[in-house]
Order: C-alpha cells, then structure tokens, then sequence
C-alpha cells in the first residue's frame, strides 16, 4: 500500500482486509478498496488477479470470508444480490443483460415495472427513460420504443448504463464495458462513464485497455494475484507504471514489498 | 468530452421520434418490416384468403352459412389450446401433452356431471382446477429440475391417455348431455343479442384506441400516426360486423325449422382473446414472460423470478387446455379414450406457429392463436367437404406444420440480419 494524501471526501463505498476463498485457493488477500462518489475508479489487473471476483464480492454474489462492508462509512451485513441492490449498487455486466425482443423502455424497467392499479404505466416510464437518456445526452437512439435487437453494441451499452441512472443508483460497476466494442462507441461508452461520475455516482470501471483507464479514470487500482498492488491517483501515474503493477505486481516505489510479491506467487 | 446536456432539446437524444410522421411512414415501414423477416400474422391471414378462394371454388357448399357456423365451433377449441400454447412457446419451450390434459380434464368433467350428478358449472370448475394440476406438475419437473420440456410433456402425453383410459374403461366413452356444456357449441345467441355484443366491442374498441391515442398525443409519447388508429378500428369493426352478418343469416338446410345467431363458443373465444392479449400486454406478468422468452439470464439479473414464470406458463396452458377439451367434449357429445390425443396437438401447435408465434420463444400474441386456429381449422374443414381419404388430411396438416415452422425459422434468420425483433 503506498502512502496516500487522505481524499477530503468520503468513500461511499468500502471494503476492508477482505479473504475470498474457492476450497484451497486463497483468491482475494486482504483487499481493501474505495469507491468515491463523483469519481471513477477503475479496476485494472491481469487475467487471474481476482478482478471478476472482487466485482462479484461488491455485487453479493460471492459472499466474503472476512473481512468489512461498508457502505457510507457504515458497516452493512450483504447476504445476495439484492442486498445490495438495494444500497443502490448496479452492477453493468460483460454480456449486456438485455433482452433483445423488447423495447429499451421495457428494458430499463424490466423486473422493477411502474404499474398504476395493477397495469403497466407506460406513459410515466417512457417519460422517465426519455429523461434519463437524454440526461446522459445519448444520441443516435431513433426511439425509446425500438427493440433491443435493431441497437448496436455501444447503444446497448448505453441503455444498460442509463438503466443506472433511471434508478439512481449510488455506485455503479462496469464489467469490461468496451471489450466488444468499435472505436467510435467505446468513445459514446467512455464518454457516457464520465457523465455518469459527473452526476455524483460512484463508478467502478473494469478495463484491460490502458487507453480507456487513463482516459476516464480518477483513481486506479491495480490488482496482483488477489491482492492491491496500488492505490493511486491515475494522474500521478505513467502508462508504464501500471503495467508494471499488473504484470509484475510493483513498480519503483509503488506496489507490493518485493517478498510479498514473491510469497504471492 | 462533450459537455453535459440536460436539456431534451439541445441533446443529440432530441432525434428520438414520437410517431412515425404519416401514414405513408407507416406503411414502408411495415413494409420494410415484413420484408426484414417481422411478418406476424401475414402469412396466415394470406393463406386464409387463398384457402377461402381454392374450397370456395372446389365446393360450393363450403361458402354456405351452414358451413361457415360450422368452421367457427370446429375452430373453438383449436384456438382455445393453441392461445394456451402460445404462452408456452413465449418462453421458447414446448407442451406436448396440451391436448390429452384437455382430454382428461373434459373426462373429469363429464364424470363428474354423468357418475356424481354434479351442476355443470362444478364440473367445468373440476375439469380446469384438473388441467391447472397438471399444468403445474410439469412446470415444477420443468423449472425444478430443469428437464426439457420436450420430454416431461412427451412422458405426459403417454402417462395421461393411460390416465383417460382407466377413467372411462377400455374402448368406451362418457356422453356429455348436460344441456349447458352441449349448448357451447350447438346453441346460438339470440341474433338481437349477438348484434348488441358486436356493437358493443366495435365502440369499446374505436373508444378505448381513440382515447389511448389522445393520451398518448396530449403527454407527447411515442405513438402510432392517427390513419393506423383509425384503419385498426376499421379492420375490427369490418371482421366483427362481417361475421355477425354471416351467423345471423337463416342456416337451416330444411325449410321447417329457422337457425340463425352466433355459437355460444364464438364470444367465449373472444372474451378469452381480449383477457389473454391483456394478460400478455398490460400487466407485469405479461411483459416478463416475454422477458423470459427473450432472454432468460438478463430477466433473472433484472429481479425476475424465472422459476416461477416458467412454472405459471404450464400452469395456463394446461388450464386453457382443460377447457378446449371441453369445447371439444362439448361440440362431440362425448369424451372418448383418444380424446386429446391424435392430431388434436399438432392442430394447435400448428395454429399457433401459423399465426406467427415463434418456436423460438419471445414472440407471439393471443391474436395469433386465434388466426392461425382459423386457418387450421379451414384446412380441416375444407378438406372434410371434399371428402377426401384421412391420409391426405394428416399429409396436408403436417406440410403446413412444417410450412410455417420453416417461415418461422426463415424469418428469424432474416430478423437477426436486419436487426429486427
């Protein structure tokens, strides 16, 4: 852990000294990690590091071994998913969760429908993805009642993310938001990531594209085989840097002490 | 970066249409639509005018009012069961067993009527709590333990004609005399009556599009341009009227006696249309079958609880079933050992693909149950007039099966290409 400036404001979102294990294998080594509202910080690390699983630990569907939860600086006990969905934690995964025969109004309401009097509101939830959409300026959408399936990679992705604003979610965790996608929509995506964080969210963003971290990212945290090589400020960090994290676990002054580098191999 | 817009005008989502501008738009785009693959029910209502044409032309009696009337309570109970199948195919599974669970539950009924004495009204209650049963014994194998469809409803489509068979004894069969029950299919409506209900939906309709159409303007919400509006209500209103005209007409083959009014079976089928269409298009229920349907994953991550919608499918079309098989029991006089069993299935499953429901699951309408019925049960009809050996019947019946299964394969290849739904 290298030594931070303390941040003036508050995480929104904590963990701490976290162990995840599958049977005998030790994934997730006392892993700290902050989520800050209003900034993006991106979770970057190498096949195998434990990414996917620290994502699924924050998403409830890992349950963790030890260690704290904490949520608005207040230890929260999470036992499924829903726990916490209802802190107000998104999850936006790799394989968009979007179901292509409806429309992106049915979409972004699916499983959590306005009804008035037992029927469908569509009136009030048109009205209200329109809003949403159109806070996050998206374009290219030619209605909010096309079927998911006419939209392209980056448009889904961006009905997926906008589902995040329509619920106002505090803290929101993209999975690889850009890995299937062309130059122009990982710009819209990135682009999107950003307005979001602008908004007062909280975002975790996963990459494997160093391009994208520098671009959008506020913090970065570089796993290492399931443990937090670094915390650092993406501004006081080089391309190079963080690859050395990932790859080798340290860099410099950065990063893991060199024995406990190697005992985690 | 771009700066932040809030504003619904100045963003670039400011392109987002609110209707399709004229009707002409409407038209090229339902066109452009049909030719990308999204069909719907097309097809089938252009091979009922081309069935109507060949049988009309073949045999003069098949345009007779007699027949018509008769075509309506032939097609009942296959547009019964095959709006029940369409819930099933929704999520992309199948059932099998639909027709022997109606054969079963209209044997419960009957006994219930003819052994116990029951008031018909407790033993159509018995026959669909019956079918409702079964429904949910394969919903639970399916969900639960996730075994196909396929095989659950084909190990039911055996296990239940066994269970009919003990019911009624080897080779027998149960008359059905209750004058209620038999009066489904062979009373008519009084023709005042049946002119009133007609009129009835064609107002309700024009209403309740007009007022939905208003609303829609007035919020500035996306919405069909006014000349589909009105050409929707002009469609209803014509079929409504037309077949009204049709059944009031005098039937009788003898001059003596005077048969004229719509079959009783005739407004079941539409109150079960407009039920089920709600059903699937107006609550939450019904948008999450179709969530389901479409993918199964992101509904479950979305909060849906798919066990449970999956189990309520089987649930619905096996109680849907159970009354099929009455109309059925109802227009035959009798529940027999292959009551349900046969082609009865195969009619359905055919109704409900013909009508443009997709095996695919994720698309399908109670609309299309009843078309594709229609169609299924003018092929039968038709056929039948032309006296025709049974082997041709069963031939054409599976050609057109697999016709529209085919159509249906073809366009949803050509849907994923162009990137409809």
């Amino acid at each position: 852990m290298t030594a931070e400036a303390i941040p003036k404001i508050a995480p929104i979102l904590e963990l701490q000294g976290v162990n995840k294990s599958f049977g005998v294998v030790h994934v997730l080594h006392d892993v700290d990690f902050q989520v800050y509202p209003g900034e993006v910080t991106a979770l970057v690390g190498d096949n195998g590091a434990g990414k996917s699983t620290l994502v699924k630990a924050i998403a409830g569907i890992h349950p963790i071994d030890s260690g704290t939860y904490l949520f608005e600086g207040k230890p929260v006990s999470v036992h499924g998913p829903n726990d916490v969905a209802a802190l107000g934690v998104e999850v936006v995964y790799q394989d968009l969760a979007l179901c292509d025969n409806l429309d992106i109004v049915s979409n972004m309401f699916l499983g959590r429908e306005l009804r008035r009097r037992g029927v469908l509101d569509e009136a009030r939830m048109e009205t209200m993805a329109r809003e949403a959409l159109a806070s996050l300026s998206v374009r290219t959408v030619k209605s909010v009642r096309q079927a998911v399936s006419s939209l392209s990679g980056g448009q889904r992705q961006t009905v997926a993310i906008a589902k995040c604003v329509l619920w106002n979610s505090r803290v929101v965790l993209l999975d690889e938001p850009t890995a299937a996608l062309g130059v122009a929509q990982t710009r819209q995506v990135i682009d999107l990531v950003r307005r979001l964080a602008d908004q007062g969210l909280g975002v975790v963003l996963i990459s494997h594209n160093m391009v994208d971290v520098f671009e959008v990212a506020d913090r970065i945290c570089a796993l290492y085989l399931g443990r937090v090589a670094a915390e650092v400020k993406a501004s006081e960090v080089t391309h190079g840097q963080v690859v050395e994290l990932i790859t080798a676990g340290r860099s410099g002054n950065l990063g893991l002490a060199p024995a406990e580098a190697a005992q985690s191999m | 970066m771009t700066t932040v817009k809030t504003e619904l005008g100045d963003s670039d989502f400011a392109a987002d249409t609110h209707s399709d501008e004229t009707f002409r738009d409407a038209a090229r785009g339902y066109l452009q639509r049909v030719r990308g693959g999204d069909m719907g029910s097309l097809p089938a209502v252009l091979g009922l005018v081309v069935l109507f044409i060949v049988f009309g032309l073949a045999n003069e009696r098949f345009m007779s009012a007699l027949n018509l009337a008769n075509l309506v309570t032939q097609a009942g109970s296959i547009c019964v069961l095959a709006m029940g199948l369409v819930f099933v195919l929704l999520l992309g599974d199948i059932d099998l067993s639909a027709g022997v669970a109606g054969g079963v539950s209209a044997c419960a009924m009957a006994l219930a009527i003819t052994s116990h004495g029951w008031p018909w009204w407790a033993a159509v209650l018995a026959g669909v709590v019956c079918g409702a049963l079964i429904g949910l014994a394969i919903g639970l194998l399916r969900a639960k333990l996730g075994i196909p469809s396929f095989v659950v409803t084909l190990a039911f489509f055996l296990g239940l004609q066994g269970v009919t068979l003990k019911l009624i004894g080897e080779g027998g069969s149960v008359r059905v005399d209750d004058p209620v029950i038999r009066g489904i299919t062979i009373d008519n409506l009084p023709v005042t009556v049946g002119w009133a209900c007609a009129l009835l939906v064609v107002v309700g309709y024009a209403g309740l599009e007009l007022y939905r159409h208003r609303s829609k303007v007035a919020a500035g919400l996306h919405h069909a341009p006014f000349g589909v509006v009105i050409a929707r209500i002009v469609g209803v209103a014509a079929v409504t009227l037309g077949v009204t005209y049709l059944l009031s007409l005098n039937r009788s083959v003898n001059p003596n006696i005077e048969i004229r009014g719509i079959p009783y079976v005739l407004p079941m089928v539409g109150v079960l249309l407009i039920v089920l269409t709600f059903v699937l298009t107006r609550t939450p229920y019904g948008r999450h079958i179709y969530a389901v349907g479409g993918n199964a994953e992101a509904a479950r991550r979305a909060g849906v609880n798919v066990d449970r919608i999956r189990m309520s499918v089987f649930v619905v079309c096996s109680a849907l079933a159970a009354l099929s098989g009455i109309i059925a029991a109802s227009y035959g006089g009798k529940v027999s050992a292959s009551s349900g069993a046969g082609n009865v299935l195969l009619y359905a499953v055919g109704a409900a693909v013909i009508g443009g429901t997709s095996l695919f699951g994720g698309k399908g309408r109670a609309l299309d149950a009843v078309i594709g019925g229609v169609v299924v049960a003018t092929i039968a009809n038709g056929l039948g007039l032309l006296n025709q050996s049974s082997y041709i019947n069963f031939l054409v019946t599976g050609g057109v099966l697999l016709l529209a299964a085919s159509v249906d394969a073809i366009s949803r290849r050509r849907r994923s290409a162009t990137g409809l739904s």
